[in-house]
């Protein structure tokens, strides 16, 4: 650990909202160590967001933040990155803010690959509007709306991510601070659009997936020797969720051609408002209309 | 002797029309002539009946005429639908074998047979050629000197090679002789050159705003394609390299103003271009950038609505959409320019009363705007300011603590930019404290609704009156807004001619209205007529209810259709008040 920069310079006297018990503050934990190892200073970070339980954690971290819409954290630190290409930025959101609201945004900006990294505390539930479905709530769940259990089938946001070729694709598991913290680190190291999908045990609404439900499933891919450039043996990990739950980096493409986005739109050496002049002459431009 | 020239070309799309009308136009354009290029096309890329008028003036025009003076018809259908526009003696110029059938007489018009095909294949090789042997044919026909329609033609293909510049100023040259060889009396009608005097260009509303985006400053423009507004995004992405914009074609409309208030709260510049089924997708981003004050510019180029409509037509009818869009209460701008001259100078605008005010400017424009070729005088760069409003650096290593959304006076907080100091710049959807901090307390709210909302006393004040025209003691006052400017100037000036008294005050800057300013401008006028392209009269409806004044005849028009003098004197005869 750095001895300059201590992680209570990431705290914020904002009042947690979070139900006691709540995975998130595993999460916010590993966030804020992460960003202590890393050397990161708040002014150089952009936590981006968008609405939900989830989306209230840039408040409690001492950064720049974007808390925006539901759904639409991934455009805001999209565009925020490619207009200043010196910011770390993280977008983050839980299930049904990224996988739900967001699921365009979440496939388009993969495609694009921004060098950000995109934490989703998945709890298979929606929290903040009490305990609905969400996206990946386990096919049969019974909730207070879904009350014949859930009859879609969960979106498996890994498995779309290395279909898509995503650069970095990851899951930690807020039981595991440890682990979760080096992953993060790993994804915010990253150059190119970093997934990294949190496992995040809901103690208010969701009975299923609980603290112990996760802790009997879960195991290291590191722990099996998982190499994550193979693409194929991470797509068919990426498929396992039931008795075993895979945890830890699932895939980082190390193809030449995925440049990022800022890599190809030529703003990744220098901020666009840097670049940017005001003295624009058109003249040329008005000659052509003649 | 004035001229006041109409050629109309109709076919099928894919027959090259926007390629004759555009090389007519510069022909005219650089002997000194004022031109207006308007198009009619369907939504598809083969087939249909699709149709360009090229005008051509002494007088400044920023309209379309309603009767043709020579029609060149490259289908069947050309003639059957435009016969009526027909004045007396028109010619029909068209090559007769590639026209299936003509069924009406020539009884009052003539037709004039000129081998597009077969000259084009003779003398530069191949039928690619004919619509410059039709081109040359209209310009030999006018008897208007060649050397202009041979520069223009160099200039279109000079990227292509000098052998296919040469086949088509050849094929052009052929079609030009053609016809003065073989008209009865040489010269249908006699255009001559004038000299070229002043710098004029021929561009269209979605050019104009591109242009006006990139000295204004643009630096990020995110947008779904939607037409009419995609020429002004395709115009910028052509541009974008020279001056370091970022063009992103986002996966929809809701990314896309979600990432233009993304880039500009980083810092740059931004805009999104779309129509009103775009904009109704970016409803919810537009309260957003009301709240966490983020500038950002919105081009919305309308068309006939609702859902998908008319999509290559044109209406003014979602200005109360605008105005009334996104849940909550918070300042916005609705600029409307008049033509492609105001449309430059009001995007510069929008982009400073953005940055100002920290709040989303509308570009309220239209299809009749957006694709119409019009002759403006060269803008002028010398007032060009681009104002930014952002705290510096420096600036903000002075300050000890940094709030961005302090109260003051004018309700508009000093603006930094995340990672540009050591003070953090937080932003909110949620209601939010001075920090940028959720605070759901009744005080707070009060307090910041109040705060945004007092930024509309300084906004009000940047708007420009509306512009007056015509006889000052007038019997009859039209009013319009935005892009319905030039057919009612024509309008007053036809009939200002044949000795009625009347004259127009003409909104570009329409929301918000400053109530003084515009209630002693219109209180004392006769006869108010409102002339509005929708079919609801939404503008004399804000009118109202921002000023009180309230106008009870007007003129509507929502066929798809853009205005003409001759509909607007026409509607007046109709309601017996001429």
């Amino acid at each position: 650990m750095s001895k300059h920069i201590q992680p209570q310079l990431f705290d914020t006297n904002q009042e947690i909202e979070w139900c006691p018990g709540c995975g998130n503050f595993n999460i916010l934990k590993a966030l804020k160590r992460a960003f202590t190892e890393l050397e990161k200073k708040p002014e150089e970070l952009l936590l981006c967001s968008g609405i939900g339980q989830a989306a209230k954690l840039p408040h409690y971290i001492n950064s720049n933040i974007y808390n925006g819409l539901h759904g639409r954290a991934l455009p805001i630190a999209t565009a925020a990155k490619i207009v200043n290409s010196e910011l770390t930025v993280i977008a983050i959101g839980g299930d049904g803010d990224m996988y739900g609201e967001g699921g365009n945004h979440f496939i388009h900006t993969i495609r694009r690959n921004p060098n950000i990294t995109m934490i989703a505390h998945d709890n298979q539930i929606y929290g903040l509007t009490k305990g609905q479905a969400s996206p990946t709530s386990n096919f049969g769940m019974i909730t207070k709306l879904q009350k014949h259990g859930v009859i879609n089938r969960p979106f498996n946001p890994l498995s779309v991510a290395i279909g898509l070729n995503c650069s970095f694709v990851s899951r930690g598991f807020a039981g595991n601070i440890e682990q979760l913290t080096s992953i993060l680190k790993k994804a915010i190291l990253h150059k190119g659009f970093a997934l990294v999908d949190i496992l995040q045990p809901c103690v208010t609404f969701n009975k299923l997936n609980t603290y112990k439900w996760y802790q009997e499933r879960v195991y290291n891919l590191d722990d099996e020797g998982h190499d994550p450039h193979d693409q194929q043996e991470a797509f068919r990990k990426s498929l396992e969720f039931g008795d075993k739950i895979p945890t830890g980096i699932f895939y980082e493409n190390k193809e030449n051609y995925l440049n990022t986005y800022e890599q190809n739109v030529g703003v990744d050496d220098q901020a666009l408002t840097k670049k940017s002049d005001d003295s624009r002459d058109i003249t040329a431009l008005m000659l052509e209309f003649t | 002797m004035s001229v006041d020239f109409n050629i109309k070309i109709g076919g099928e799309a894919g027959q090259g029309l926007q390629t004759i009308s555009s090389a007519l136009a510069k022909t005219f354009l650089n002997g000194g002539y004022n031109v207006f290029v308007s198009h009619f096309f369907l939504s598809r890329i083969r087939g249909g009946h699709n149709f360009s008028e090229v005008r051509i003036s002494d007088e400044q025009i920023n309209s379309k005429k309603n009767s043709v003076d020579l029609l060149v018809a490259l289908d069947a259908k050309s003639i059957e639908h435009h016969y009526d526009e027909l004045n007396e003696g028109t010619v029909i110029v068209l090559d007769i074998n590639s026209i299936e059938s003509i069924t009406k007489e020539a009884d009052d018009v003539s037709y004039f047979d000129v081998p597009f095909t077969d000259i084009a294949k003779d003398i530069s090789g191949h039928k690619i050629y004919s619509n410059s042997v039709a081109t040359g044919a209209i310009v030999g026909l006018l008897c208007y000197e060649f050397q202009y329609l041979a520069d223009v033609l160099t200039r279109a293909f000079e990227s292509k090679g000098d052998d296919i510049v040469q086949n088509n100023i050849n094929a052009a040259k052929a079609g030009y002789d053609y016809a003065q060889e073989n008209y009865a009396t040489q010269c249908y009608h006699m255009v001559i050159p004038k000299d070229k005097t002043t710098n004029k260009i021929l561009v269209t509303g979605n050019e104009a705003i591109g242009l006006g985006a990139i000295s204004g400053g643009l630096q990020f423009l995110s947008a779904y394609p939607m037409s009419p507004s995609t020429g002004a995004m395709l115009y910028i992405a052509d541009n974008a390299d020279k001056f370091n914009i970022i063009v992103e074609q986002a996966e929809d409309e809701i990314a896309a103003l979600n990432m233009a208030i993304g880039a500009s709260f980083a810092g740059a510049r931004s805009m999104v271009t779309t129509s009103g089924g775009g904009f109704a997708l970016m409803a919810e981003a537009l309260g957003l950038a009301g709240i966490t004050e983020t500038p950002v510019v919105i081009y919305l180029a309308q068309r006939p609505g609702p859902a998908t409509g008319l999509p290559t037509m044109t209406e003014q009818g979602d200005l109360q959409f605008v105005i009334n869009a996104s849940q909550g209460e918070f300042p916005r701008c609705v600029l409307a320019p008049m033509n492609p001259k105001d449309a430059f100078y009001l995007t510069v605008k929008a982009f400073n009363i953005a940055a100002k005010y920290q709040i989303p400017v509308f570009l309220l424009g239209d299809q009749y705007l957006a694709d119409s070729s019009f002759t403006v005088p060269i803008f002028d760069q010398d007032n060009i300011d681009v104002e930014h409003w952002v705290l510096s650096s420096e600036e903000l290593d002075e300050i000890e603590e940094y709030k961005r959304y302090l109260i003051t006076e004018s309700g508009i907080s000093p603006r930094a930019l995340p990672g540009s100091s050591k003070h953090l710049v937080c932003a909110d959807s949620d209601e939010h404290d001075e920090y940028g901090h959720i605070d759901q307390t009744i005080e707070n709210r009060i307090k910041m609704n109040s705060k945004r909302l007092k930024k509309n006393e300084g906004l009000v004040k940047e708007i420009f009156p509306p512009l007056e025209y015509g006889s000052n003691d007038s019997d009859i006052t039209f009013v319009g807004w935005g892009s319905t400017y030039g057919p009612i100037k024509e309008a007053v000036d036809t009939l200002t001619k044949k000795g009625y008294h009347v004259n127009m005050v003409h909104f570009n800057e329409v929301y918000p209205l400053p109530q003084e300013t515009v209630t002693s401008i219109l209180k004392d006028k006769n006869s108010l007529i409102a002339i509005e392209n929708n079919a609801t009269g939404q503008f004399t409806k804000l009118l109202y209810s921002e000023t009180g004044i309230k106008i009870s005849q007007s003129i509507l028009r929502f066929d798809g259709l853009p205005f003409t003098a001759d509909n607007i004197i026409g509607k007046l005869h109709d309601m017996e008040m001429i």
